[in-house]
């Protein structure tokens, strides 16, 4: 499976990417060329065996239901451009 | 003129009802000052990894349990990939290929008292996303992330629904269940419990799936039978008219009655899930599942049967008794704390109690007069200290917290006249004072007897027993 210049320009916008145009081309070949050994392993026969979701064998932990977190929001609106009332402010997105 | 059938699927958000976040220690509660329970985890900030909350598990088995479907020993979370400001990582974390929960079951009684069977085909878990405020904020949006990683159990069920009817008793069941099971307030007006619906129409006897809208932004019963039953009609009347159903997002509307397309949003329609690399797949183990099977309570269906046999009650008032499990539990202290007559405490507790809470909005949680009180008044009627008339009264002053059933009853010298000769003294008394109408009566007018009742329970201020009354009246009256 390969590649064009369109399916680039729709895979850098859906991961919100500037990209040069006149890059487009070479994304294009590397990205294919991911996709080619992606086939490569389709190709082989794994009958019987199981999806592998995570790289380590072992099981997820988990926590009990505590509360463990205090209020920092000062803290972390610090870093934000804008705030009011508490709120996050950003560029209005409307649906 | 062509038949149409509706067929519709609905996916269901509960909230799940935890201390905390489903991957974070942030506390969930409602209502708390904006981005106060907004951690690290829930902002995305670099370098945090989320770690599953046990609870969540434990929810999402005893769901599953309750609707025979099979708990997956091993489910994986996966990342959904898009961009929106109250979505701060750019992924939601929720489950894809391998859910929690397999394919199940759930019977809804229809309004015409038949019943069916609906398929759930899944249940997983994801986290919430934050709230956008769109108000004035000088052209921007304000953003809350206080709901960002809030336990969600999406519910999606088979597209066995055919009417707006079947869906709204499809969406009570599971709201009722969820309820029961004590994994979710059900508070829709806080959003606990929301629903989008995929709606689509056929001809009759066509065995394909016509072209589906997902209705989003249901928040109520109400609506969900309102936006479906526009929805419908908008459909055939597209397809009549030459037209083709869009594939697309459709927002109900209350204020208008209709749904309408949210704009460009398909596009978007990419999710590019792939396995979160941040989380290890959920294994449960069989122990696991055995306890979450163990931690559940008796379910609505169960309960009503148990009503049904062990009360003798009928299958509506058993119904109506188990609508929610804090009903039920009222009830049952009422008839052990009386010791028995359960179709007089049903009585009551459907009867004035119900109506009292209804028209105060309040939940039975919430009643100012107990399960002990109310038995204590019902015991009262049973001796017949009072007759059930009085008995009436004697509950509004309970309602209005005037102290127990026995002490209204003596403070307001409510006590039933049983006494034969005090009631006899009142009837003659009537009696000597209504000459003209005991010469009517005695001359055939049968009527004047309600009158003659009404006067005797008047000069006994409510207070003389009614069956005494009567048979003590016909005796004198005759002469």
């Amino acid at each position: 499976m390969s590649l064009g210049p369109a399916e680039v320009a729709k895979i850098a916008h859906l991961a919100r990417l500037a990209i040069l145009d006149e890059d487009a081309p070479a994304y294009a070949r590397n990205l294919s060329a991911i996709l080619e050994l992606v086939d490569q392993m389709n190709a082989v026969d794994t009958t019987g065996v199981a999806p592998m979701a995570h790289p380590l064998d072992m099981a997820q932990r988990l926590r009990p239901d505590e509360v463990s977190e205090s209020n920092q929001r000062a803290h972390f609106q610090a870093i934000a451009p804008q705030t009011e009332a508490g709120l996050y402010l950003v560029p209005k997105v409307i649906e | 003129m062509m038949e149409w059938e509706t067929v519709i699927g609905l996916e269901i958000h509960a909230q799940l009802a935890t201390k905390t976040k489903i991957f974070s220690g942030a506390s969930t509660a409602y209502g708390a000052e904006p981005n106060s329970q907004a951690c690290a985890i829930d902002l995305g900030l670099p370098g945090v990894l989320p770690v599953l909350n046990r609870e969540v598990a434990r929810m999402a088995a005893m769901f599953g349990l309750a609707i025979d479907a099979e708990i997956a020993h091993r489910s994986v979370f996966a990342r959904k990939n898009y961009f929106y400001p109250d979505l701060p990582k750019g992924y939601q974390i929720s489950q894809y290929e391998l859910p929690i929960v397999r394919k199940g079951q759930l019977r809804i009684d229809l309004e015409d008292g038949s019943s069916k069977t609906v398929g759930v085909t899944r249940a997983h878990l994801e986290e919430d996303a934050g709230k956008s405020l769109h108000e004035d904020f000088h052209g921007l949006s304000g953003i809350d992330l206080n709901r960002a990683g809030t336990p969600l159990l999406e519910i999606v069920s088979e597209p066995d629904l055919r009417s707006a009817k079947e869906a709204v008793a499809y969406m009570k069941k599971l709201h009722q269940l969820v309820v029961y099971l004590g994994i979710c307030d059900g508070n829709m007006q806080e959003g606990s419990f929301r629903c989008d619906a995929n709606v689509s129409v056929r001809p009759k006897g066509e065995p394909k799936f016509g072209t589906r809208a997902e209705i989003k932004n249901l928040n109520s019963f109400r609506f969900v039978e309102r936006a479906i039953e526009f929805e419908i009609e908008r459909q055939i009347d597209l397809i009549e008219a030459g037209g083709r159903v869009v594939q697309e997002t459709r927002l109900y509307d209350p204020d208008r009655g209709e749904t309408r397309s949210m704009r460009g949003k398909e596009e978007a329609n990419d999710y590019r899930y792939f396995p979160d690399p941040d989380l290890l797949p959920l294994v449960l183990d069989d122990e696991f599942i055995a306890a979450a099977r163990a931690s559940l309570p008796e379910l609505p269906e169960v309960k009503k049967r148990r009503f049904v046999e062990h009360y003798g009650l009928s299958a509506y008032d058993a119904a109506v008794l188990t609508t929610s499990r804090a009903l039920g539990d009222y009830y049952e202290a009422v008839v052990a704390a009386l010791g028995g007559e359960p179709k007089l405490c049903a009585n009551w507790v459907m009867g004035d109690l119900s109506a009292f809470l209804n028209k105060e909005g309040q939940d039975i949680a919430e009643s100012p007069v107990s399960a002990a009180q109310l038995a204590g008044l019902l015991r009262r009627i049973q001796d017949r200290t009072i007759s059930g008339k009085i008995a009436k009264d004697v509950f509004e002053a309970l309602w209005a917290g005037e102290g127990d059933a026995d002490a209204i009853i003596a403070q307001r010298g409510l006590k039933q006249i049983t006494d034969t000769s005090a009631i006899e003294q009142v009837i003659d008394d009537v009696i000597a004072a209504n000459p003209a109408q005991l010469a009517q009566y005695r001359a055939g007018k049968d009527k004047l007897f309600g009158f003659f009742v009404g006067q005797v329970m008047k000069l006994s201020k409510g207070k003389a027993n009614p069956q005494q009354v009567n048979d003590l009246l016909a005796e004198k009256l005759k002469g």
